[in-house]
């Protein structure tokens, strides 16, 4: 497994891959991920009914699967955000160049591009896109605290996690005014900034000293729906058995 | 020639001696052009009461519809019951019925005009203006369907300051180049074959009809030259827009099978749309043509010779549809991967169930039924029985885009469906759409055409031979 992952260098501007490393053994279900990502990316609440006809918003989600009979039942917790694939299949079925594949390898979904065809979500096998159903609203005071470094998107459009760009190019430019290169775990995503247990993990995987890579390489590393060829950047290690 | 005396139309000494067997045939009936004619255009002038309250009728529902578009761009898709996973749901189905029904006006008119059918001689205009409305209403959805109605125009590749060009890569692409190349050769194809016809009731009408036909005919005289040049022109269209037709639905089918959803993925799925494709439309236009003939009293052109062959060419297709959609099937099933199995437990005996054994039934059964010649020369049979494939097609649809979507390979992201009053009401506003244009046209143009007609006629001749009648190839040629 560990070597499969190294062949994710392919698609390289700057010589970087960002990647996610998510250690299922850590990951405690508490969906702080979730609520930073909602604050960072201005991503809109939808509401309980929404949400329960499969209507929300959250870029990066929980997933939850119950194992066996009560009362043996165990609790799998699966956090999902956009896979960033290398061989991205939402790329190829926009027909406006919506979302397509940046030089550093990572899936740019630009949100003035896109007329809400719907194809992406339809192509993308781990449903990690979600669609602004209607005009999005931030009840006060949550217009208070809107991030000016992310487009507040507007009703019929698709988006989904963007491995925070924004806080990937801050950082990006003040290292080149600096004159120096990134130090690995610089760049940190909301989530992976806030995840209590230190469950995610964000890096450069064409460095060989990163954490991720490191970490990537572990026995335990695998991707989702490996089979389809998606080629993600995303890698999680295989967690042991949470019991709730 | 043989010893037999050639007896060409309208020559023999009286209508008594032809057979009655003949006199049911429209190409071998003793007429003169000039019955023909009043026999084509009187109904055109014919709007009662009840046809002007059909076009109300339709005019309220296509009000209502555009209403309820209007509702749905001003407060966006989440009027619609659209979610995630279930991002297509009865726009896309019903686009696919749409461009599904447009099939048969080319199998009529162009295979077999090719194939020198003479049965299909007074259906040509009738199937291929179908072809032509099925495409324009159908080519309301993709617009219909978008999150940003507004910027539709950035698929259309035109020089802008953004510098880009659309994606050609996506199936989307493939899709507005196909219907636009389909809806373009169509329309040209139904005008060049109605030309002569106009000319005809240029000459038979005064008035707003007469201005009307008059610039439609392009000053047509029926010289040989006129002759020559037009019939070049329709052969030259009804090879070239085979290939298209035959395009057009496997692109729309491409839209589901180049993804890599469970049940979409199949290389199958091209020739199996293609032929469900003329499945339902010939069917519809069986439908269609029932209920012109009706109301429009056209039982002089539309005979049950004509629904005989063309029943019989329903089954066929329905049976090629059953072959088409067993090949996918079994392989899927015996397959038997996880989520794939997931959705075929879905149709067998889960939620979709009514939906799989609907389309199964209204699929099947009218091919049974259509072996029987009472069946076929029925009309008020037949009309039930191709309602019933278009009933069973349409289900078809609805269970490959909307069925397909609830189930993926994460079981977290399975989803459902529920329409809303907003989806109902566009949809039921394209019917209404189709219906009118359809039923405007069959006012304002020669519904059959007679020069196909007057044609073919003069193709036969009965010729005696001993004692008998017999119909043979005339030797005009």
């Amino acid at each position: 497994m560990g070597r499969d992952v190294n062949t994710l260098t392919k698609t390289s501007g700057n010589g970087r891959r960002w990647a996610m490393v998510i250690d299922l053994d850590r990951c405690t279900g508490c969906q702080a991920c979730l609520v930073a990502c909602h604050a960072e990316n201005n991503v809109p609440v939808a509401g309980e009914t929404a949400s329960a006809y499969g209507r929300w918003l959250h870029w990066v989600i929980i997933q939850r699967f119950w194992e066996g009979q009560y009362p043996n039942v165990k609790a799998r917790f699966n956090p999902l955000m956009c896979q960033q694939c290398t061989e991205a299949p939402c790329e190829p079925v926009c027909p406006v160049f919506a979302t397509y594949h940046n030089p550093e390898g990572l899936n740019a979904q630009i949100y003035n591009r896109c007329i809400g065809t719907r194809f992406c979500g339809n192509a993308c096998p781990y449903k990690a896109r979600t669609f602004n159903w209607f005009t999005p609203e931030f009840p006060e005071p949550l217009t208070e605290q809107l991030n000016p470094d992310v487009t507040v998107r507007s009703r019929g459009i698709m988006e989904k996690c963007t491995f925070c760009v924004q806080r990937i190019r801050r950082v990006e430019l003040a290292a080149a005014a600096e004159g120096r290169s990134l130090h690995d775990g610089e760049v940190q995503p909301a989530c992976v900034q806030t995840c209590p247990p230190g469950a995610l993990i964000f890096g450069d995987l064409n460095d060989p000293d990163s954490r991720v890579s490191q970490l990537a390489r572990s026995r335990r590393s695998f991707r989702l729906l490996a089979e389809l060829g998606t080629d993600p950047a995303v890698v999680y290690l295989k967690g042991g058995e949470t019991n709730v | 020639m043989s010893d037999a005396a050639a007896l060409p139309l309208g020559q023999a000494e009286s209508r008594d001696e032809v057979p009655a067997e003949y006199e049911e045939r429209l190409l071998l009936a003793q007429r003169t052009d000039a019955e023909i004619n009043e026999a084509v255009l009187k109904p055109m002038f014919r709007g009662g009461l009840g046809f002007w309250a059909l076009v109300a009728g339709l005019g309220g529902v296509i009000l209502w519809g555009l209403y309820s578009w209007g509702y749905l761009i001003q407060y966006g898709l989440g009027t619609t019951g659209k979610n995630r996973p279930v991002y297509w749901t009865l726009f896309i189905t019903t686009f696919v019925f749409w461009i599904g029904i447009s099939h048969a006006g080319t199998m009529i008119s162009a295979v077999l005009r090719l194939l020198k059918a003479d049965w299909r001689r007074p259906i040509t205009r009738g199937a291929e203006a179908m072809t032509a409305f099925a495409l324009m209403v159908a080519g309301l959805y993709p617009l219909i369907h978008l999150g940003r109605v507004w910027k539709f125009y950035w698929m259309i590749p035109y020089p802008n300051n953004r510098l880009m060009w659309p994606n050609f890569q996506s199936p989307l692409m493939w899709d507005l180049v196909a219907i636009t190349t389909y809806l373009v050769s169509s329309s040209l194809y139904l005008y060049l074959a109605m030309i002569p016809d106009m000319a005809m009731a240029r000459d038979h009408t005064t008035g707003w009809r007469h201005r009307l036909y008059r610039t439609l005919a392009l000053g047509w005289r029926g010289t040989e030259a006129e002759w020559h040049k037009l019939l070049r022109a329709l052969a030259i269209f009804s090879v070239a827009i085979i290939p298209i037709f035959l395009s057009v639905h496997s692109i729309v089918s491409w839209d589901f099978a180049v993804t890599i959803q469970p049940r979409w993925h199949s290389t199958i799925f091209a020739p199996y749309f293609v032929i469900g494709a003329v499945y339902s439309g010939l069917s519809a236009l069986a439908t269609i043509l029932i209920i012109v003939r009706r109301g429009m009293r056209l039982q002089e052109f539309l005979r049950s010779e004509h629904f005989d062959s063309l029943g019989k060419l329903i089954m066929v297709a329905g049976m090629l549809w059953t072959y088409f959609w067993f090949a996918g099937f079994l392989v899927e099933w015996y397959g038997n991967e996880p989520i794939v199995r997931a959705l075929i437990e879905e149709e067998i005996s889960g939620s979709l169930a009514p939906f799989f054994y609907l389309q199964m039934g209204a699929n099947l059964i009218p091919i049974l039924l259509l072996a029987f010649r009472k069946v076929r020369t029925t009309p008020i049979l037949l009309l039930g029985t191709t309602l019933l494939v278009n009933v069973g097609m349409y289900t078809e649809r609805a269970l490959i885009v909307i069925g397909s979507l609830q189930r993926n390979d994460l079981p977290f992201n399975w989803g459902t469906y529920r329409p809303t009053w907003v989806e109902i009401s566009v949809v039921a506003m394209t019917f209404a759409a189709f219906a009118l244009l359809y039923t405007l046209f069959s006012r304002i143009v020669p519904y059959v055409p007679v020069w196909e007609i007057k044609e073919g006629r003069l193709r036969y001749t009965l010729r005696r031979i001993g004692r008998l009648l017999v119909p043979t190839a005339a030797e005009i040629e």
